[in-house]
């Protein structure tokens, strides 16, 4: 609360404000419909701070702009434009002006509405009827009543002494109008609402999903094309895979060999190979059984390749299912087709390797594996003659070996 | 004194101020001639038919977008080798056009040319609305326009970032600065007028409304002191800003290699064309505006005459560059150069090339004389045939230079479909739109403003 005084214009407000600072008041306030030169001053306060605040605004823009242009083109993501150096200033200079700019008009608005305490919504004066017309064209004086000097009779006679037309008392008004409890509860029920799409990002953002990501927009994700096994009302038959034309067939299509492509005889999986055995072909099979076999049932057939090695002694995974070793009793009674069929479909755990090793590769690398097998078997008799002596020397030396450690 | 009327305002007498506000010239009457427009119970009926035409346009503008949108890129003509076209004309004219408002604020204002409060506030707002439709062309134009944000430096899951050492990122910081700044310049000069129209408001719900935006403004003097270098900072950092972003825009062009294009004149010329078509937009809005709303005792014949004048100086800058371009090619040897310079004036876009030097360079000259610059009608004829000059000029400069680089195998030919002639009329839909709103709603005249600009002896005569 405090008093509210007219006058008739900016001089005598000018006039009067000086005199008030004279006679010792400090919380007075002078209003005018339009800035008067001259009114702050006569009021005796500082000049504002807002131009330091406006430089320290662009400072901080045109900084903010070189080291995010230094930083994205020259440290993070090195970009090589015609050959210039990555951080090559007077490429930089537009972006930097134009956030200072930007920084110092920023500062300029956040500064004038911070000094000035706006947005102010409410203020006792607005209560008074007379002060409407100061935005218009009255010029007032208000003294708040938290001035030390201030007294409700003797300031009012002191402002008519200096001229007021009028020196009337004003406070905030006994019954005030409250906010409805309705419409604090839609901003709370907003202000929640508003809360639930950062809720949902962050808990996508920390979590685990087997679905897909969820896609706003969807791009190229659908697109007006036909896939596999669809329905297709261009054709009469319906379907969108079209089978060969009549008399043709297809690349790799035209065998159709039991035996070889699926390993089995009358029903049967095959005992037989469908091809010729040879050196070759062992030697084949070697080199495919390292490469795509060994890794998981070892080069000896153990069950102990390098996969599981990794899993069973650095993973130390209870659920690990150890690859079947292929001098099992179960696997050495196997057909050659049945062998042909657990690569080319797969079994229990272990995939097909269909889409890997070619058909040929297959028969190849079973007939190694037969090798492998019969290796366990052998004696030192089945050894060729002149052989002997030097598996007999490398015998030895392994035991000194053995010996030593 | 002497022998001329008071309200003569348009006779210079060395011993005399002339007056900028012409009949009752006191803070009561300014209010009640600005306010009333606002507070008007019947809207005229003028308002009304001009409104409607314009939302119907806007409604064609968002509805082509849309089209645009969900059909793709090729509804436009744009094609190879035009690959920018219209979307890039309209956003260089939109652009140019707002940078009459931020003159006419910004940098008249440093100038101390005190006629500036009468037209000020609307050639602000102008500004405004002419970024926004400009702002719509680029975002359109690249096609998938929901991967926009792309080109803001945000940390993303690709591990990229933008090149900032394009001319077109430049852009897209110049302009987003430029809306930004001349909105908080515009706003902030309007709380104290918003107060007024708060304190002078009959009904709960204006008085709530203006009160929202008024920001609880008293007009003290701590807080006049501070607006008033708040102004004068905005209007200081707003200067250096105007002339950056049409060189920046200009840099889209001249950091390329098309000749036509190359070109180290585009900066300055493209800033004076952008203040030439913008003062220009200026007088065609301020002649039906101040005969709708009965402003002609704020915008006096006076502000019009300077107005006309600021015109005739741009068209003759730009006037200036079209030689110059003319003469470098000649001078500088390059082939290519010289032959950009030729097909514009007798190629396939010939036509375009003379209209833009008709009404850009010849029509204006009739400014000399004082009588075109004191006839209504014949200055917005004018004004609207240097807005027609102008968006030809960008024409020129983009279809014709891309329609024939280096290789003649490349050549092309650009021409419009009709979504591109819906896209540019909408445009001017949603710029009148808002400018119509802003007349109903907003305080069209800095009232505070003009306050200072008052003869001393009246403005107190109120009480």
């Amino acid at each position: 609360m405090g008093i509210l005084a007219e006058f008739s214009g900016p001089e005598s407000l000018k006039a009067v404000a000086a005199e008030l600072r004279q006679a010792g008041y400090a919380r007075f306030e002078a209003y005018s419909p339009y800035p008067v030169h001259g009114l702050y001053e006569a009021t005796g306060r500082r000049r504002t701070l807002l131009p330091w605040l406006v430089m320290l605004g662009g400072t901080a823009g045109c900084l903010a702009a070189i080291l995010l242009q230094w930083w994205t083109n020259a440290v993070d993501y090195p970009y090589i434009i015609s050959g210039k150096p990555p951080f090559s200033l007077p490429a930089n200079v537009p972006i930097a002006f134009e956030l200072l700019i930007l920084f110092g008009a920023l500062a300029a608005f956040g500064g004038v509405m911070v000094l000035c305490n706006l947005p102010e919504p409410y203020h006792p004066l607005f209560g008074c009827a007379e002060f409407r017309r100061a935005s218009a064209d009255a010029f007032f004086l208000s003294i708040d009543a938290a001035d030390p000097l201030f007294d409700l009779k003797g300031t009012a006679d002191l402002l008519r002494a200096l001229g007021a037309a009028s020196a009337e008392p004003y406070s905030r008004p006994q019954t005030e109008r409250r906010v409805p409890g309705y419409v604090k509860a839609t901003i709370a029920l907003l202000l929640a609402a508003a809360l639930a799409p950062p809720a949902y990002i962050a808990q996508v953002r920390f979590s685990r999903k087997s679905s897909p990501r969820l896609h706003l927009v969807l791009d190229m994700d659908f697109q007006p094309k036909y896939l596999p096994q669809q329905h297709s009302p261009l054709f009469a038959d319906g379907r969108a895979m079209r089978p060969p034309v009549a008399g043709t067939i297809a690349a790799g299509a035209a065998i159709d060999d039991a035996h070889l492509l699926r390993g089995e005889t009358g029903g049967q999986p095959a005992e037989l190979f469908p091809m010729p055995v040879t050196m070759e072909l062992m030697e084949r099979g070697r080199r495919e059984y390292d490469i795509f076999c060994a890794t998981c049932h070892g080069l000896t057939g153990d069950g102990d390749g390098a996969t599981s090695q990794v899993v069973v002694l650095e993973r130390e995974e209870p659920k690990w299912i150890r690859p079947l070793s292929l001098h099992l009793p179960t696997v050495r009674s196997q057909p050659a087709g049945q062998l042909y069929q657990t690569i080319a479909d797969g079994v229990r755990t272990m995939p097909s390797y269909a889409s890997q090793i070619p058909v040929e590769d297959r028969w190849a690398i079973i007939l190694y594996i037969r090798a492998l097998q019969r290796s366990r078997e052998g004696t030192l008799n089945d050894v060729p003659e002149e052989l002997r002596k030097q598996l007999e020397s490398i015998h030895d030396d392994a035991t000194s070996y053995d010996d030593q450690n | 004194m002497s022998t001329i009327h008071l309200d003569d305002n348009m006779t210079q007498l060395p011993a005399r101020r002339a007056r900028l506000v012409l009949g009752k010239a006191d803070c009561a009457a300014v209010t009640e001639t600005v306010c009333a427009i606002v507070e008007q119970k019947r809207t005229p009926p003028a308002w009304y038919a001009a409104f409607a035409v314009s939302l119907a346009a806007t409604g064609m503008f968002f509805a082509s977008i849309g089209y645009l949108i969900f059909t793709g890129i090729g509804v436009l003509g744009n094609n190879n080798p035009a690959f920018w076209a219209w979307p890039i004309v309209n956003f260089v004219f939109w652009i140019g056009i707002g940078h009459a408002g931020t003159l006419i604020s910004a940098i008249l204002f440093l100038f101390r040319q005190r006629w500036r409060t009468g037209i000020n506030r609307f050639a602000e707002a102008m500004t405004i609305f002419a970024v926004a439709c400009a702002g719509v062309f680029p975002a359109v134009h690249v096609g998938r326009i929901w991967l926009v944000y792309w080109l803001a430096p945000y940390p993303n899951q690709m591990d990229l970032w933008p090149n900032f050492r394009s001319p077109l990122l430049w852009d897209v910081v110049a302009i987003s600065t430029y809306g930004t700044v001349s909105l908080l310049f515009w706003y902030l000069g309007m709380i104290p007028d918003l107060a007024t129209l708060r304190d002078r408001a009959k009904s709960w719900w204006r008085r709530s409304l203006y009160g929202l935006f008024a920001l609880g403004w008293r007009g003290s003097a701590g807080q006049w002191h501070r607006f008033e270098w708040a102004y004068l900072l905005l209007a200081a950092l707003a200067t250096p800003l105007v002339l950056s972003v049409h060189s920046v825009v200009s840099f889209d062009f001249a950091v390329s290699q098309l000749p036509g294009w190359h070109s180290t004149i585009l900066p300055p010329y493209f800033v004076a064309g952008a203040i030439f078509s913008g003062c220009a937009m200026v007088v065609t809005l301020a002649v039906p505006a101040r005969g709708l709303f009965g402003l002609k005792s704020l915008i006096t014949m006076r502000h019009l005459d300077n107005m006309n004048k600021l015109i005739l100086a741009t068209s003759m800058m730009v006037g200036y560059s079209y030689a110059i371009e003319i003469f470098i090619a000649w001078y500088g040897g390059n082939p290519y150069e010289a032959f950009a310079q030729l097909n514009r004036a007798l190629g396939p876009y010939a036509w375009a090339y003379w209209l833009m030097i008709a009404c850009n360079v010849l029509v204006p000259q009739l400014f000399w004389f004082r009588k075109c610059r004191v006839n209504i009608w014949l200055m917005w004829i004018i004004a609207v045939l240097v807005n027609v000059g102008m968006w030809m000029e960008r024409f020129v400069i983009i279809a014709a230079s891309l329609a024939r680089d280096f290789l003649p195998s490349s050549w092309g030919m650009y021409k419009p479909t009709a979504v591109d002639v819906m896209m540019l009329v909408g445009s001017f839909g949603l710029f009148f739109t808002l400018f119509l709103l802003f007349c109903r709603f907003l305080p069209m005249v800095a009232m505070a403003e003009v306050k200072t600009v008052l003869p001393r002896d009246e403005r107190e005569k109120s009480d």
